[in-house]
């Protein structure tokens, strides 16, 4: 008798346990809804996301992010173009061409860039990457936009790398032979089978890296330059949703309208990063398929 | 034929350059790290408080402060999301519910660190009243880790063979006998190795902290779970960025016992993984 209440518990508590992810992300949206929601009482929400100055300690405060959009998009855009076509063809590499020794040591180098924290990377970017932008372009400062990017391609990899590679191995073994029996070489396999095939699983490798690469903070803030104006090249100074969420949270008072800016902005980045994983999982879930 | 022949060896060689472009500078970025960081490390620098605005003594404050929060991060983790993924490998069926909490885990693991941060500010610290504390920087980071220990836990659990429970019940064990007794030993590696790399990620995320527990300099050690703490990201963020003039050496001296912390959290699950994969014999 005493077991089964036991066991009957514990079974509930499994299932409680098993909707807390569920919960969690419910209590993480509804948290930032109730702190953020509260500057829209002071900018509309249009004015809020193409606003063109982000003043937040002026009074009035001028609360338009359209700068920050617009340095995160630059710096995204940036990154993708870098990280795009070397990280699927890395994948591609480690999974169809690489040795199986090589391939071991060439996957504990690309798990070993995931596990370095972003801001010792963001340190390196700072001591290398840094200097090297400002003296190949003759910039005053190499706290630019272009910086960013690289750096943040180079974080992209992992997931990029990880998921495309993924994908090339889920294809059906009996594609590739059936190219091959037909006479073509291992690169036109590749290129017109196994690409196609594995092509949703790619898409949602690139989505999900993008998506890192968007709530990136630490490594970003620390090589960017932090100006929030909306940048018209590369090679200037930017500041993106998350580093301005990071870098001005600290002097925020709690309740007041930049607090509540930072919320909203926190707001953002969450719904972008729900459309990008919930897009992703429905191409991945249709690979499986 | 000899076209095709040497568009193969045009297109492999351009393969082989990238993976080069992602690999070499991993390695590279390790190698800077130890060779410039190895003359700072002595024992004064691990176990001496930092000086004089950060600029001398040691680190001591900020790797306490990273082992309070890691620990409390996988005290808070570990049950949960050890029960969450024996529901879904064990109880849930594949209906609507089961794809609504793997999406969920998904978006968990998607959200930017930095928005945990908000939300650990917004909810432990603020509403919940806790301050700043090692308290609510560790629920955050734990709310963080969570989809890394559930997905690796259930992969482990999924990976113990089916037979295995028919014949525990067919032998007359209840089914949470059947778990607590043949599937959860089997699947222990699995679980240590997930939980060691969560471990390893909350040590080394920076902004989740900066606004729930960090402190820019406190140059003693934490009384209790309510004060606040120093914490390695942080203060390898602060003395890199914040505190002008501060030794070189320290710098990467720092950097290298947060990169040598974390690393050595994943060879340890790589070293798990390893052995239990040899001995496996099903």
């Amino acid at each position: 008798m005493f077991r089964k209440a036991k066991e009957f518990i514990i079974e509930k508590l499994i299932q409680v346990c098993g909707l807390a992810s569920i919960f969690f992300v419910v209590v993480i949206f509804l948290f930032l809804l109730k702190e953020g929601l509260a500057v829209f009482k002071i900018v509309t929400p249009l004015n809020f996301l193409f606003g063109k100055s982000w003043y937040p300690i002026s009074d009035p405060a001028q609360l338009g992010i359209l700068p920050l959009i617009c340095g995160s998009l630059l710096v995204t855009l940036g990154a993708a173009i870098i990280s795009i076509p070397i990280g699927v063809a890395c994948a591609i590499y480690i999974a169809e061409i690489a040795p199986s020794k090589t391939k071991e040591v060439l996957k504990a180098g690309v798990e070993l860039l995931a596990a370095i924290p972003s801001v010792v990377l963001g340190f390196i970017g700072m001591v290398t990457l840094v200097p090297w932008v400002k003296n190949i372009f003759h910039l005053p400062t190499g706290l630019t936009a272009l910086s960013g990017s690289i750096m943040l391609a180079f974080m992209a990899m992992p997931t990029i790398v990880s998921i495309a590679e993924d994908a090339l191995y889920s294809v059906p073994k009996s594609y590739k032979e059936g190219a091959f029996a037909l006479g073509a070489t291992h690169w036109q396999t590749i290129h017109r089978v196994m690409l196609p095939a594995a092509s949703s699983g790619i898409l949602a490798a690139v989505m999900l890296g993008i998506g890192r690469v968007i709530g990136e903070t630490m490594a970003v803030m620390m090589i960017t330059g932090n100006a929030a104006v909306i940048p018209h090249s590369l090679l200037q100074p930017v500041r993106t949703l998350t580093a301005t969420i990071a870098a001005e949270m600290g002097e925020a008072v709690v309740g007041s309208e930049h607090y509540f800016a930072l919320f909203a902005i926190g707001i953002v980045l969450f719904i972008i990063s729900f459309a990008i994983n919930v897009t992703a999982d429905l191409f991945l879930h249709r690979e499986n398929r | 034929m000899r076209n095709t022949k040497r568009t193969q060896k045009i297109a492999f060689f351009f393969l082989f350059l990238a993976t080069l472009l992602v690999v070499v500078p991993v390695g590279m970025i390790v190698v800077i790290i130890v060779q410039k960081g190895i003359p700072a490390i002595n024992w004064q620098f691990l176990t001496d408080v930092p000086r004089q605005g950060m600029r001398s003594g040691g680190i001591f404050p900020a790797i306490i402060g990273t082992l309070y929060l890691v620990g409390g991060a996988i005290i808070f983790a570990l049950p949960i999301g050890l029960l969450a993924a024996i529901y879904l490998s064990e109880y849930s069926k594949e209906n609507f519910l089961s794809r609504i909490i793997k999406l969920a885990i998904v978006n968990l693991a998607g959200v930017p660190s930095v928005v945990y941060g908000l939300f650990g500010l917004a909810l432990f610290v603020v509403f919940c009243k806790f301050g700043a504390s090692i308290l609510a920087g560790s629920l955050t980071l734990g709310i963080m880790i969570l989809p890394i220990i559930i997905t690796t836990s259930r992969e482990a659990l999924e990976s113990v063979p089916y037979s295995f429970r028919e014949v525990s019940l067919s032998l007359g064990a209840s089914k949470w006998q059947t778990i607590r007794h043949i599937v959860l030993p089997n699947a222990i590696p699995g679980i240590l190795t997930g939980t060691i790399l969560g471990l390893g990620r909350a040590a080394g995320e920076t902004a989740p902290i900066l606004f729930t527990v960090a402190a820019f300099y406190l140059p003693r050690l934490p009384k209790s779970i309510f004060d606040q703490a120093m914490a390695l990201p942080y203060h390898l963020y602060v003395i890199s960025t914040q505190v002008p003039n501060v030794d070189e050496k320290i710098r990467y001296g720092t950097a290298l016992v947060l990169l040598t912390l974390v690393l050595f959290m994943n060879l340890v699950a790589i070293i798990i993984r390893y052995k239990f994969r040899k001995k496996k014999k099903w």
